[in-house]
C-alpha cells in the first residue's frame, strides 16, 4: 500500500499522544527548575500605585520595574488610522483588564510560587471601565490608551453606492446580530519553560507555540538578545487553535527571569487563568442592511462590524486582524455587486483579541447566513433555494468578488445541492409540519461559506503587519540507512502534521511513512518557518516538503542510474526502490553509497548529496479557497428552550484530500467548536469588567452528549496555483455551524414569531424569546 | 490553581475526628468524596487549615436496610447508590438521581453525604432527600442527633449542621409500593449543575405527597400548596398556576427560572403519575 498522498492511514503521533508518551512544556524537568505563578489584576481598569513584594522574598518577586530593561509588545501595522499599544509583560502604570500580568513569582514549586503570588500587595487606582464595544465608540467613553483620544485600534471601510439601493430595492432587511466573546480552550493551555544554556550561549525557550521562529524573533527583539543567542523549541503542543500563534507577554517574563536568576522557571497556564486572561475572541457585533430582488436575489448589502478586540494588539498579527478580515470576507461566497461597510476594533477592559480557529469568519458567516435565511423568509421561499442562487456560480471561476477576493476553483451551488440531498431537505418539510401538529419544533438550516487558507506575502504586507510570510522551507534527507528525515519550521499542534508532511515525502520517494520521520518546533534544527495559522500548514509546508523531496528524488535517481548503470531519465521510483526495468537498488544501497562507500560512485557524482532544502510559496498570494455548506436538523423544547442537534451533515471541497482521515477529524473537531459557538461558549462580564466565567462550571464546552453524529461528504477540486492541488482546511468546520444551527432555530421557531440573532443560542435566551413574544401577542390581544 | 497549605488527617474513630476538629474549629472542615471541596481548594475559595478525611470511619460505608428505614453511611458514593448497592426505599429513585449527578468519574469519589453538606443550591441529593423526608443522623460533642432534611439546609452552603459535628448516616423512609416519584431536571449539558431542578413524591399508603423545586440559588423549595392541591385531584396542577405559585414563593426568581421550574415540576409530576 503507498502511504503517499491521499492515503487513508493512521498518524504517525497517536501512539504517543494516546498512550501518555508525548512531552508537552508540563512534562519537562530541569536540574534546578523552579515554577512561577503571576500576580494578575484583580481590577478591570485602573492605574497602579504601588506594589509591594513580601519581606524578606523580594528576590523571588519581579515587576515591570525589574523588567524594565524589556521593551513592550507593541505590533505595527501600516493601515491607516491604525493605533498601535505597548503592552509590557508585566503592567507599567495601568492595567487594562483582570487577568493581566502585574508580577511574576518563582518558588520551587507552583503552590509556593501561588503563596508567593498571593502575599504581593498591589495598590490600584481604579479607572472607569470600558466593557461594552459600541458603546466605547461614543464620544467620552473612558480611555483605554489616553494618547490615541479615542477606543479605536482601526477603522476601515468599503464604499459602494448603496443610497440607490435603499431607494429602489424591492426587499429591505435589517439585522443585527452579535456573537459572544470565547475563550479557545485548548486542552493543553499555554506554558513556558526557560534556561540559560551556558554550553550553547543561548537562553533555551521551551514553549506551547504554533509559531517557535516568529517566538524566537519576538523574544530576541523584545529582551534585547542576538536571534544567535535565542533557541525556541515547541515540543508537543496540546492544541492551538490560534490562541498560541502569538507573543506572550508570559513567554517574555519567565525568559527574562530565567536569563536573571541562571534558573530553568517553568509557568504553565491553569484552566482558570485560561477562562480570564485568555477569553479573548470571536466577539463581534453586526448591523446589516441587505437589499434584494423580490426573488431573493442579493443587490447589495450595507455593513457596520464592531469588533470587541480588548486591551492590546498582539504581536504579529494586530488587533485589526478581525475587523479587517471580517470586513472582507462578509460578502463570503455569494455574487452581488454593491457592498458598502465599515468596519471598528474597538479598544476594552477585556484580554487582547486574539484570532481563532476561522479568524472572522465564523462572526461574518453566521451574519451572512442569518440574513440569507431572513430574505428567504420576506419573499417567501425555501431558503436553500434563494441560497443557491445567490452563491458564485461554478461557471464564473475563477471569480473575483465585490472585495476583490479572488476566488480560484469551486462549484458553491453544488454543494447546498450535496447538502439539500444528505440532509433529506425534500421531505423534510412534511415531516415538520406533522411534528408540530404533535407539539415538537423541528427545523432545517444551511450555512455555506469560503475559507481564504494560506494567503502568503502579498495579502500579508497589504495589511501592512510587522510579519510577512514568504516562502515556506522544508528540508528532507535520506539517511545512512535509507530512511526519510523531514524538517520542518512549522508545527504540529494536533492538526496530524506529522503524518501528512510523510506523506507528501512519501509521494515522492515512496518510501513507507513509517520510515520517515517528521522533525518540527525546533529553531535549533529546521528551516525558518513563519509557523502554523491561517490553514497554511499543508499547503506552505507541504509545498515546500513536495518541492524538496522531488529535488531529492532526481538525486536518488542521479545515484541509482550510477549504481544500475543506466540513465537517471530511465529510472523510476517505486517501493522504496529505483528501479531499471526489472532490476533494482533500495535507497539504503543508494545511502550506503553516498555516505559508506562512496569509492562505488564516480568522480562527476552530484555533490550537493542526498539532503535538500527548499523554499516554497503556491504561483498566487491571495491564498486558495476552501469552501463547504453544512445543514443542521434540529429540535427545539419550546419549554425549555434547549436545542437538540438530530442531524448534522457537512460537505466540504478543500482540494486534494492528503489524508481523508485527518481530514474527517479535522471536521469532527471544528465543527464540534463550531457547535460550542453556537449553542454553549459565552465569557461573560459584569460591569465592572469582572470576569464571570471563570471555571468549566460557568463556561460551558460542548461535551460528547451533545454532539450529533457529524456526516462527510467531500469533493476535490485541485486549486490550480498549489502543489497537489492541496488547498487548507484546517479552520473551515468551525466557521459554519453557527449559522446553520441558528438557521435551523429559527425555522423551528417560526411559528412563534422569534428570530434568535445572538450567539450562542442558550436555553435561556431562546426560552427568553419565546416568553417575551408570548407576553407581547397576550398584551396585544 | 494550587490549594493554600492545609494539613489533613485521616482518624479511625469518631472520638478522633470530633477531636480533630474541635481542635481549631475555625480552619477545619470535613472533606469525604472532595468533588466539591477539591475544586474550591485549587481555586482557592476555601482555605482551610486543616482537613479531616472522614471517609475512613467506621460506619460510613455502609449501607442498612430496617424495617422503616433504608440507612446510607455519609461517605457511600453516588457510583455505588447508582449500580443498586443500597435498596431501595422507593423503587427506583435513587439509582436514577445518582446516575444524573456530574460524571462517572465524580461519581466514583463523590459521596451522599459529602454532598448534603456541601449544600450546593444546584446540587441533586439535597432537593431529592427534602422529597423523601429522610432525617440525617449527625454526632458531635453532644452525642448522636437527628435533623429532619426539611430544616437541614438553611441557605446557599449552610447547614443546621455545628462546626464540631459530623453527619453519619442518611435516613430514608421506606414507601409502599403504591408510592410514585418523578424527578426531573433542565441542565446545559450532560453532567453539569441543573438550572431547574423538580422533585416530586407521593405514597398514598403513607399519606404524603411532596413537591420540592431545587436550584432555586438557595435551599430548595418546598410547596405544600401544590402537594396538596396533587392529592387531592390526582392530577398535575397547570403551568400557569405553579407559575403563579412560584412567584408568590418570595424567592427571587426571573420569569424564565419560574418557566423552567415549573416546566420540571409538571414533567416530574407527569412522569410520576404515567406510570400509576
Amino acid at each position: 500500500m503507498t502511504t503517499g498522498i491521499g492515503a487513508r492511514i493512521e498518524r504517525k503521533e497517536d501512539r504517543r499522544l494516546l498512550t501518555g508518551q508525548a512531552k508537552f512544556v508540563g512534562d519537562i524537568k530541569l536540574p534546578r527548575q523552579w515554577e512561577a505563578a503571576f500576580v494578575r489584576s484583580p481590577v478591570a481598569h485602573g492605574r497602579i500605585c504601588a506594589i509591594r513584594k513580601p519581606d524578606g522574598l523580594s528576590g523571588w518577586v519581579f515587576t515591570a520595574a525589574d523588567l524594565s530593561d524589556v521593551r513592550p509588545i507593541r505590533a505595527e501595522s501600516s493601515l491607516p488610522s491604525y493605533n498601535a499599544s505597548d503592552q509590557y509583560p508585566l503592567a507599567k502604570d495601568k492595567v487594562r483588564f483582570v487577568g493581566e500580568c502585574v508580577a511574576i513569582c518563582i518558588a520551587p514549586t507552583r503552590a509556593e510560587a501561588e503563596d508567593l503570588a498571593e502575599a504581593v500587595e498591589i495598590e490600584i487606582d481604579p479607572l472607569p471601565p470600558v466593557i461594552d464595544a459600541l458603546k466605547a465608540r461614543e464620544p467620552g467613553a473612558p480611555l483605554l490608551h489616553e494618547e490615541w483620544g479615542n477606543n479605536l485600534f482601526l477603522t476601515t471601510f468599503f464604499d459602494g453606492d448603496i443610497e440607490t439601493l435603499r431607494k429602489t430595492a424591492p426587499v429591505v432587511i435589517e439585522r443585527e446580530y452579535s456573537t459572544a466573546r470565547q475563550a479557545m480552550n485548548p486542552m493543553e493551555g499555554k506554558g513556558t519553560l526557560a534556561y540559560w544554556d551556558e554550553k550553547a550561549g543561548q537562553l533555551v525557550v521551551y514553549t506551547s507555540t504554533q509559531v517557535p521562529h516568529l517566538i524566537r524573533t519576538g523574544i530576541s527583539e523584545l529582551l534585547g538578545i542576538d536571534q544567535g543567542q535565542v533557541r525556541v523549541i515547541a515540543p508537543d503542543v496540546g492544541g492551538g487553535f490560534g490562541y498560541k500563534c502569538v507573543l506572550q507577554p508570559e513567554e517574555l517574563s519567565v525568559s527574562w527571569v530565567a536569563r536573571k536568576t541562571g534558573r530553568p522557571i517553568r509557568w504553565t497556564e491553569d484552566r482558570r487563568e485560561h477562562l480570564v486572561a485568555g477569553a479573548n475572541t470571536r466577539q463581534h457585533h453586526y448591523k446589516l442592511t441587505a437589499f434584494a430582488d423580490e426573488r431573493g436575489r442579493l443587490l447589495g448589502l450595507d455593513a457596520e462590524i464592531t469588533v470587541d478586540v480588548g486591551a492590546y494588539s498582539v504581536w504579529p498579527f494586530t488587533a485589526c486582524l478581525e475587523a479587517a478580515q471580517a470586513g472582507g470576507n462578509l460578502p463570503g461566497p455569494y455574487d452581488f455587486g454593491t457592498y458598502r461597510c465599515r468596519t471598528f476594533s474597538v479598544a476594552t477592559n477585556k484580554p487582547a483579541f486574539t484570532p481563532y480557529r476561522g479568524v472572522a469568519r465564523p462572526g461574518v458567516c453566521f451574519a451572512m447566513e442569518l440574513t440569507i435565511d431572513a430574505i428567504a423568509r420576506a419573499v417567501g421561499r425555501e431558503p436553500s433555494e434563494v441560497r443557491k442562487e445567490n452563491l458564485v456560480a461554478a461557471g464564473k471561476m475563477p471569480f473575483t468578488n465585490v472585495t476583490k477576493k479572488f476566488y480560484d476553483s469551486g462549484d458553491y451551488p453544488a454543494s447546498v445541492v450535496q447538502a439539500e440531498e444528505h440532509i433529506g431537505l425534500a421531505g423534510f418539510r412534511a415531516r415538520q409540519g406533522k411534528a408540530r401538529e404533535e407539539g415538537r419544533y423541528l427545523g432545517i438550516g444551511f450555512s455555506t461559506f469560503t475559507e481564504q487558507s494560506a494567503h502568503g506575502t502579498k495579502v500579508f504586507a497589504a495589511w501592512g503587519l510587522p510579519l510577512v510570510p514568504g516562502y515556506e522551507q522544508a528540508m528532507v534527507k535520506i539517511t545512512p540507512s535509507g530512511s526519510v528525515e523531514v524538517r520542518s519550521g512549522n508545527h504540529s499542534f494536533g492538526q496530524g502534521l506529522e503524518t501528512t508532511l510523510a506523506q507528501v515525502a512519501s509521494e515522492w520517494l515512496t518510501v513507507d511513512v513509517s520510515r520517515i520521520s517528521v522533525t518540527m518546533g525546533d529553531t535549533g534544527v529546521t528551516p525558518y518557518s513563519t509557523g502554523a495559522y491561517a490553514s497554511r500548514g499543508m499547503v506552505m509546508a507541504g509545498g515546500a516538503v513536495s518541492k524538496a523531496a522531488e529535488v531529492l528524488a532526481g538525486r536518488v535517481k542521479a545515484h541509482a542510474a550510477h549504481l544500475l548503470q543506466c540513465k537517471p531519465e530511465d529510472i523510476r521510483l517505486s517501493d522504496g526502490k529505483a528501479w531499471f526495468g526489472e532490476a533494482h537498488v533500495g535507497f539504503e544501497d543508494i545511502a550506503r553509497a553516498w555516505y559508506l562507500r562512496p569509492d562505488q560512485l564516480p568522480d562527476d557524482v552530484e555533490t550537493a548529496g542526498l539532503e535538500v532544502t527548499e523554499g516554497y510559496k503556491p504561483d498566487i498570494d491571495t491564498g486558495v479557497f476552501t469552501y463547504a455548506t453544512h445543514a443542521a436538523i434540529v429540535e427545539v423544547d419550546p419549554d425549555t428552550g434547549e436545542t437538540a442537534i438530530e442531524d448534522y451533515y457537512i460537505f466540504e471541497d478543500c482540494g486534494r484530500r492528503v489524508n481523508p482521515l485527518i481530514l474527517e477529524g479535522q471536521a469532527y473537531g471544528g465543527a464540534t467548536q463550531g457547535i460550542g459557538t453556537a449553542l454553549f461558549e459565552e465569557a461573560l462580564y459584569d460591569a465592572n469588567g469582572q470576569p464571570l466565567t471563570s471555571t468549566l462550571a460557568d463556561y460551558i464546552l460542548p461535551g460528547p452528549a451533545e454532539l450529533p453524529h457529524f456526516r462527510l461528504g467531500h469533493t476535490e477540486t485541485l486549486s490550480p496555483y498549489t502543489r497537489h492541488g492541496i488547498k487548507g482546511v484546517g479552520e473551515g468546520a468551525a466557521i459554519a455551524p453557527a449559522g446553520a444551527i441558528v438557521n435551523a432555530i429559527n425555522d423551528a421557531l417560526s411559528p412563534f414569531a422569534v428570530e434568535i440573532n445572538a450567539i450562542p443560542a442558550t436555553p435561556e435566551k431562546v426560552l427568553g424569546e419565546i416568553l417575551r413574544a408570548r407576553a407581547a401577542r397576550e398584551a396585544a390581544e | 490553581m494550587k490549594p493554600s497549605p492545609f494539613e489533613i488527617s485521616r482518624p479511625g474513630t469518631l472520638d478522633a475526628a470530633r477531636e480533630a476538629l474541635r481542635d481549631e474549629a475555625h480552619g477545619t472542615k470535613v472533606i469525604s468524596g472532595g468533588q466539591s471541596l477539591g475544586p474550591m481548594l485549587n481555586l482557592r475559595l476555601a482555605r482551610p487549615s486543616r482537613l479531616v478525611d472522614v471517609t475512613g470511619l467506621p460506619g460510613l460505608a455502609e449501607i442498612r436496610k430496617t424495617e422503616t428505614h433504608v440507612e446510607i453511611g455519609a461517605a457511600v458514593t453516588h457510583a455505588r447508590i447508582e449500580d443498586g448497592e443500597v435498596p431501595d426505599p422507593i423503587p427506583g429513585m435513587l439509582r436514577h438521581v445518582a446516575a444524573g449527578i456530574a460524571y462517572r468519574a465524580v461519581r466514583n469519589r463523590g459521596t451522599i453525604g459529602g454532598s448534603l453538606c456541601h449544600a450546593d443550591p444546584a446540587a441533586d441529593w439535597v432537593t431529592a432527600m427534602i422529597a423523601l423526608d429522610a432525617v440525617l443522623v449527625v454526632r458531635g460533642g453532644g452525642g448522636a442527633r437527628e435533623i429532619p432534611m426539611s430544616g437541614f439546609m438553611l441557605g446557599a452552603y449552610r447547614t443546621a449542621m455545628k462546626d464540631d459535628e459530623i453527619l453519619t448516616t442518611v435516613r430514608i423512609p421506606r414507601y409502599s409500593d403504591q408510592a410514585r416519584w418523578g424527578y426531573y431536571k433542565i441542565c446545559r449539558k450532560v453532567g453539569e449543575f441543573a438550572d431547574a431542578i423538580a422533585a416530586f413524591v407521593a405514597d398514598p399508603e403513607r399519606r404524603t405527597c411532596r413537591v420540592v423545586f431545587g436550584s432555586t440559588s438557595g435551599a430548595p423549595f418546598v410547596s405544600t400548596e401544590l402537594a396538596r392541591q396533587i392529592a387531592t385531584t390526582g392530577a398535575a396542577v397547570p403551568l400557569d398556576a405553579v407559575k403563579s405559585v412560584l412567584r408568590d414563593s418570595g424567592l427571587n426568581l426571573s420569569e424564565v427560572k419560574i418557566h423552567q421550574l415549573a416546566i420540571a415540576h409538571s414533567r416530574a409530576v407527569t412522569e410520576a403519575l404515567s406510570d400509576a
